[in-house]
């Protein structure tokens, strides 16, 4: 006899958690260390940094939903090239798409929209979760790593942009009349639009991190 | 020859793949605990690039780009199979790393036990990657061009795993705010050292 096993809820509390975890204690940028490279280049500017973070989201979300649904028929040595077979069709799927919409920021982007490929935070989400779990539950984890990533991706993005260039997708937040030029007091910091700022500021965010949430501290 | 040597240095120090684009950051701060296994990692980077960047390069010119069928046949001139460039080289590389692991493990089973999963990992790591879309993207010309920047590439990587693996080792004697320990720390040397590399931007070649 087989009992009848009751339907998990849609949002349950533990899928729930899949989706929320990754954004703060199990971050994949701050705390796992991963799809770091990506994460830095493309954070002058706020808008690329959003275009960035939520193409990151889909692929994850997908290629977890992908994966997951053939586990049951990936031969296990051959797994790794069908993980990147998956990914890299996403990628070029969002690719494309971004070249037909938003040409500029895919200039912008560059050569890092093909780098999602490689952006281990999919990989390591597809060999740690999407092999071993149920379709639903693997999207909502796709979803809450990619946003993890996207919300560093924002915060170093916000303050690079704000502090670098005084505006903020664009638009002005620092008034012209403040800076030096302009008789006033303000000057932009330069500093902040060259790369390495962007990892001292992930460096800074995760001391914030780490001071609030002392269970991540390493030894 | 002198532009092949530009592109040499180029590579290496003004276009560092990991001060200026952070490419290959994961394996960068996940391996670099010790001077040891990161000098393993490091040649074995250099190796990859110097093979996939130069046969990424016959792909794209022989293969991909608008046109570039016509060798096959006149009537293929007008194909540009160019989008399908990701999946092309990745599988490069992949394979490629599939043949460093086996020489690796051939001739040097301690380092292959010592970099364990990172090994494999190679064929995820972003500057190997990055390196044929950039190949790719700033079009360079001849075969020559393309081999020197990927060995460029590799080089400027394995200089940058070496020396931060170096300081991390000292890292371990000072006295450092308890959340900023490990990775925090290593992000902000390696913007601080990102900053001594900007320097070289002054050169110009």
């Amino acid at each position: 006899m087989s009992e009848i096993k009751e339907k998990e809820p849609l949002f349950s509390a533990k899928n729930l958690k899949l989706l929320t975890e990754p954004i703060d204690s199990k971050n994949p940028v701050t705390v796992l260390v991963l799809g770091i490279c990506s994460a830095l280049a493309v954070t002058v500017k706020l808008k690329p940094a959003i275009v960035m973070a939520i193409s990151v989201i889909v692929v994850t979300a997908f290629s977890n939903l992908i994966i997951s649904l053939i586990r049951k028929s990936i031969p296990n040595r051959i797994r790794i090239i069908v993980q990147l077979v998956v990914i890299a069709s996403l990628v070029i799927l969002v690719d494309q798409i971004l070249k037909a919409y938003v040409y500029d920021v895919s200039k912008q982007l560059s050569v890092f929209v093909g780098l999602i490929i490689t952006n281990c935070i999919i990989m390591g989400r597809l060999e740690a979760f999407a092999l071993g779990n149920k379709p639903w539950p693997s999207f909502l984890d796709g979803i809450g790593n990619g946003l993890g990533y996207g919300l560093i991706l924002v915060i170093v993005a916000f303050f690079r942009e704000l502090l670098g260039s005084g505006t903020i997708l664009g638009l002005r937040v620092i008034p012209l009349e403040w800076y030096v030029k302009n008789g006033g007091f303000y000057e932009n910091n330069g500093m902040m639009i060259l790369p390495p700022m962007a990892l001292i500021t992930v460096g800074i965010i995760i001391w914030i991190q780490r001071s609030r949430n002392r269970k991540l501290i390493e030894e | 020859m002198e532009h092949l040597i530009n592109i040499f240095v180029k590579s290496i120090f003004i276009d560092n793949m990991v001060f200026a684009y952070f490419l290959g950051m994961c394996s960068y701060l996940a391996v670099s605990k010790t001077v040891k296994t990161s000098v393993g990692l490091g040649f074995a980077v250099i190796f990859v690039m110097a093979i996939t960047v130069p046969v990424n390069y016959l792909m794209n010119k022989y293969l991909l780009l608008p046109g570039a069928l016509k060798w096959l046949d006149p009537e293929f001139a007008s194909l540009d199979l160019s989008f399908l460039s990701f999946i092309m080289f990745i599988a490069v590389i992949a394979s490629m790393v599939q043949l460093v692991e086996m020489i690796v493990e051939k001739f040097s089973p301690s380092l292959y036990s010592s970099l364990g999963i990172f090994l494999p990992l190679i064929a995820v790591n972003c500057a190997i990657l990055g390196g044929s879309l950039f190949m790719q993207e700033r079009e360079y010309k001849t075969l020559a061009e393309a081999t020197v920047f990927g060995v460029g590439s590799g080089v400027g990587w394995f200089l940058a795993i070496v020396s931060i693996a170096a300081i991390r080792e000292r890292l371990k004697y000072s006295d450092i705010p308890k959340p900023l320990r490990g990775l925090g720390i290593a992000f902000i040397l390696t913007g601080l050292m990102g900053i001594a590399f900007m320097t070289f931007m002054g050169i110009k070649l």
